[in-house]
């Protein structure tokens, strides 16, 4: 009995530590300020494939979609013990909404073959939507456990679970194939391995190391800087194919995605106008931590009827 | 009603009844309606339902669209998925909304996906307007404007659908605000043919768990809440306390429940529960934007935190910036010594 686990992983702004430091003078936030991260229930999701593989043998591949920045989730997936990892890049992915996401994500999985599990959070922090695991569920044509809080029992016929229901839960049964979501509940993800990390530092993809190339040769106003770029390019990429230092990358050729279905156009959804929220100080009163000022506070309080 | 109704509830049960989410959302879909010229549909599977077809319509539906099957007794995402996007597809709706609950969340995305309809969560307004597309010149008339904070809640974003219907939106509990239901509604309900295969059932629900709803917060008149400054969940029994004292329900900020010091149904903000109460205490709350579209229309809030530039101070009534641990056992002492 063993076990092939797909596990999708988004990058995204670190929203939940939001300190007074990446607030703006006036009142809105500073999204530069805030750090990039592996999507905290995506963690889980990884946990969830690395345990079986530990436990029953297989293997755990992660695919993350992204921007070129997103090569550091894949480098992360690796220092975990990901067994493969894959940056699914494209100039024509920006823009997606949910829809065109799972899209571009199922296309993505049916290059993989066959596999038992394909595991995702239950959702990112930075859009909360919830929604890309349903619909690569759909497109994949596989049933769906979302809001997975535990795994009671993974067997070749299938898998038992709790679902996070309102109040309460309720235990699933499903077969395999299946797509899960997990919640931060169903288990603690391991920290990186040292080992790992030494190892994979350097693995680049190859949009990291055209990038790389083209910021060193910024200044550089010769008429071959674009024939520099590129053999420089090719030259580090084949340097790191040998020592196995180059991530995977795949595109929009490479999933066989159809065009139309991608990035913003493939994206029913389109953002209208976006506010900075603003926090604006409200009157206040301040009191005092000490026994007169918490007094002065109850006092306030229940003469203004709100308690008592 | 001359015409098909263009604004849909995918209405959902709860227990033996129906959802207050579904009812809150009838009540929107009325007023939606109303802006559009058209009328309101509902749409509800399960087994044995009729019986809650008379409520729906006195909420607002004009029509009633009744899936029924005893397999269909539970909710499952796969067959009631293919019952609601067949419906869709044959009944073309300009709008449809969906609760943000356990089921709407599984369900919802799932229906998007089949019919390649755009899909906008945990909306917390939304509104009739005219759009007009800076790049082609093209106007939009009587769209769905689908208003949702975005990136963690530091932006509020509106978002629409342009060339793609039906627009569908997700709403959480409590946000929209229920009408009077009016016994006296007449409306019109159709039994939906129900076809299905053995493969929409390749998941068995074995079991459901639901404990009485303990946690009322959506009615509380005062809430004690915490969040991470509360620090453990042991702490969190002073919160706990706090909040016996005073009468209260216990809240909690988001990221005192994704550290487990408090189960989720304690958690207030956009993705918890929307409250409305007479005073709302924040204990070590930084006050993400998230979280403050859960609480901000308290009557009055109170902020305990050490840093006095958390963003919860920002609209705060009463301040008290110090360590809770300190500060609350002393309020619990002055609270019971002023006999009230």
């Amino acid at each position: 009995m063993s076990f092939r686990s797909i596990v999708l992983a988004k990058q995204v702004p670190d929203t939940q530590n939001l300190t007074a430091r990446a607030m703006k003078p006036d009142g809105t936030v500073n999204r530069a300020a805030l750090p990039a991260i592996f999507n905290p229930h995506d963690l889980n999701a990884l946990e969830v494939g690395l345990n079986l593989r530990d436990k029953f043998g297989g293997e755990v591949i992660l695919i993350t979609m992204g921007p070129w920045m997103a090569a550091e989730v894949v480098r992360e997936a690796l220092y975990r013990g990901a067994d493969e990892a894959v940056l699914l890049t494209d100039r024509r992915f920006a823009g997606s909404d949910t829809l065109a996401t799972s899209y571009a994500l199922a296309q993505a999985v049916r290059k993989m073959g066959e596999v038992d599990l394909v595991l995702c959070g239950s959702q990112a922090i930075d859009g909360d939507t919830a929604q890309v695991g349903p619909q690569v569920a759909e497109k994949l044509g596989l049933p769906q456990l979302t809001f997975v809080q535990e795994i009671e029992e993974v067997r070749e016929t299938g898998v038992v679970v709790k679902r996070t229901i309102e109040n309460g839960y309720e235990r699933l049964r499903a077969p395999l194939p299946v797509l899960m979501t997990v919640t931060s509940e169903v288990n603690i993800p391991r920290p990186p391995r040292a080992k790992l990390i030494m190892q994979y530092k350097k693995a680049r993809a190859p949009v990291e190391v055209r990038i790389e190339a083209e910021r060193e040769f910024e200044n550089y106003t010769g008429v071959d800087r674009d024939e520099i770029i590129a053999k420089k390019t090719e030259e580090r990429m084949a340097a790191l194919r040998d020592q196995g230092l180059l991530l995977t990358e795949w595109n929009l050729e490479r999933i066989e995605a159809q065009e139309e279905r991608c990035g913003f156009a493939g994206s029913p959804t389109k953002v209208r106008e976006t506010e900075s929220v603003v926090l604006r100080a409200r009157e206040s009163k301040t009191y005092d931590p000490t026994e007169e000022g918490l007094k002065g506070l109850v006092e306030e309080l229940a003469d203004s009827r709100i308690l008592g | 009603m001359a015409d098909a109704p263009k604004v849909w509830v995918v209405a959902e049960t709860s227990g033996s009844g129906l959802s207050e989410v579904s009812l809150e959302l009838l009540s929107k879909a009325s007023e939606l309606a109303g802006k559009l010229k058209t009328g309101v549909a509902a749409a509800l599977v399960g087994y044995s339902i009729e019986p809650l077809a008379p409520e729906l319509i006195s909420y607002g539906a004009d029509v009633v669209f009744l899936a029924q099957d005893e397999r269909l007794k539970d909710y499952l995402a796969n067959p009631y998925a293919k019952i609601i996007a067949r419906l869709l597809a044959e009944e073309k709706p300009e709008i449809v909304l969906y609760g943000a609950s356990s089921t709407g969340r599984d369900l919802a995305p799932r229906v998007a996906s089949q019919i390649r309809a755009g899909l906008t969560a945990d909306c917390t307004d939304l509104k009739i307007g005219d759009h007009k597309d800076l790049k082609t010149g093209k106007v939009y008339r009587n769209i769905l404007f689908q208003v949702r904070p975005a990136f963690g809640g530091n932006i509020i974003a509106t978002i629409v659908n342009l060339d793609h219907r039906p627009q569908m939106s997700t709403v959480r509990e409590g946000v929209m605000r229920m009408s009077q239901p009016q016994a006296s509604r007449r409306g019109e309900v159709i039994e939906v043919p129900v076809e299905l295969s053995p493969e929409d059932f390749l998941v068995e629900v074995l079991e459901r768990v639901e404990a009485q709803r303990k946690v009322n917060l959506k009615g509380a008149n005062i809430i004690v809440s915490g969040g991470a400054g509360v620090g453990s969940r042991e702490n969190f029994r002073l919160i706990h306390e706090f909040a016996e004292v005073l009468d209260a329900e216990v809240g909690a900020s988001r990221a005192a429940v994704d550290a487990g010091f408090v189960s989720k149904e304690h958690q207030v903000g956009q993705t918890g529960t929307t409250v409305r109460p007479k005073l709302y205490i924040a204990c070590g709350i930084s006050g993400s934007v998230q979280h403050q579209a859960g609480m901000s229309e308290a009557g009055k809030i109170l902020a305990i935190n050490t840093d006095p530039e958390a963003p919860i101070m920002n609209i705060a009534h009463y301040k008290i910036i110090g360590d809770l641990n300190e500060v609350i056992p002393q309020l619990i002492k002055t609270h019971k010594a002023s006999g009230r």
